[in-house]
């Protein structure tokens, strides 16, 4: 078991969100889910807002993260995202508030822009809902 | 020599300059320390980012790239950070100097102000300020700093300006502070470092180099503009507490001059009066 241990790291622009270790990972590129195992190929993807999952043994722990990239080595995957929050931090009434917000833009979608936009934001609302049900 | 009323009036007036340049000094003291450990906290996410965007470009050296490409146009947008707030010595001259007395020509200049004094003092000397933005330095956002980042960009892209400056304070320690200029956009391959050991691994693009080195280099310069932001406000402090310290000390030295004079015009006064009691004493006994 010992030996598909690789480490993780998390950086946000305020502070450095997590940092530890992890047999497998999972979060949402631009294309597509994906897991990470140790001994990954090295690849820089750009992340979408999504629910990242770092598995340790038995341990499973959940962050949302929005907007970032991710770069993975062989021994080390490192996310770099603008923001990042644990389930506890995450403000549940702000996010279904957002999560209105975005899907009545998109019934009226004016122009693609604000489609992208409003796209963009229910994606963030529904990965922070997603999230706040996990419990620390 | 000056009556012992007018030097006892100008002391207690210095004396309440001190206090006030007094708690200044600690109250700069006590933001230095909370914007301090805010920038070492930035730093990871800085560092990293440079390090990934220096090996990416070290890697695709003649990638042909709108980020990279040689300016087209003469204009050059620089991001100029200030205070807002003044008292800080030669924090905000010293910044303001170093963009007009540069190599930069000032009719090619457009420049983004953030802080107060900044933008006052660009006004003043004709160039042409095109954004102002005071409320930036005072809590300094990452969600802001990419909306100012944005609009530098699409001038950027619309070919408005060709090359993007960056000028800050860098933080070096608590006494010294460096105003530094640096060239954001394009990206000058050639100045960057990159360690051997990390160019070997071929690393792999999502969904391809161009696209992720469209989507990577804003955040890199987003990242380096709020980085400056927040050591900017380290900066502002550092310079303020040196500035109210040498202020508190040098009100100290003209208050122990005061003092010195005041007691010289008691004691000489206390002798005049002294002499003309015994003068007129003498002149009753006789």
């Amino acid at each position: 078991m010992a030996d598909n241990i690789f480490k993780v790291e998390i950086i946000t622009p305020d502070r450095v969100f997590y940092t530890g270790q992890a047999d497998f990972i999972e979060l949402t590129t631009v294309k597509g889910e994906m897991g990470v195992y140790k001994n990954h190929i090295p690849l820089t993807a750009p992340i979408v807002p999504c629910k990242v999952s770092i598995y340790e043994g038995e341990e499973e722990r959940v962050a949302a993260v929005h907007s970032g990239f991710v770069e993975i080595l062989q021994d080390k995957v490192t996310v770099l995202a603008e923001v990042a929050e644990w389930p506890g931090e995450i403000d549940i009434n702000r996010a279904q508030a957002a999560r209105e917000r975005a899907e009545e833009r998109l019934k009226d979608h004016a122009n693609e822009i604000d489609v992208k936009r409003a796209e963009y934001a229910l994606r963030k609302a529904l990965t922070r809902i997603d999230v706040s049900d996990y419990k620390e | 020599m000056a009556s012992m009323r007018d030097i006892k009036r100008r002391k207690s007036s210095i004396q309440s300059t001190q206090q006030i340049t007094n708690a200044m000094k600690l109250v700069s003291t006590v933001k230095l320390q909370k914007a301090r450990s805010r920038a070492e906290q930035t730093n990871p996410y800085f560092n990293y980012m440079y390090k990934t965007v220096a090996s990416m470009l070290a890697r695709s050296q003649n990638i042909d790239h709108k980020y990279l490409k040689e300016p087209e146009t003469n204009k050059k947008g620089v991001v100029v950070i200030t205070s807002n707030r003044g008292l800080a010595g030669g924090y905000n001259s010293n910044i303001v100097k170093l963009v007009a007395d540069g190599k930069l020509k000032k009719e090619d200049l457009e420049i983004y102000a953030v802080g107060n004094k900044g933008a006052e003092a660009f006004q003043r000397r004709g160039y042409s300020v095109k954004e102002s933005v005071p409320d930036l330095i005072e809590s300094p956002s990452y969600d802001e700093a990419a909306g100012l980042c944005s609009r530098v960009l699409e001038a950027y892209e619309n070919g408005e300006i060709g090359e993007i400056y960056l000028v800050y304070t860098h933080f070096k320690n608590t006494v010294s502070q460096v105003p530094t200029m640096i060239k954001l956009l394009p990206v000058d391959v050639s100045e960057i470092e990159v360690d051997e050991g990390d160019s070997e691994i071929r690393m792999n693009y999502e969904p391809n180099e161009i696209e992720a080195l469209d989507m990577i280099i804003p955040k890199y310069v987003t990242s380096l503009l709020y980085g400056a932001l927040v050591e900017a406000v380290a900066s502002e402090n550092g310079a303020r507490m040196t500035a109210m310290d040498s202020a508190t000390s040098n009100a100290e030295d003209i208050i122990s001059d005061l003092s010195l004079k005041y007691n010289r015009a008691r004691q000489s006064s206390i002798t005049q009066e002294l002499t003309e009691i015994i003068a007129g004493a003498n002149a009753v006994e006789q």
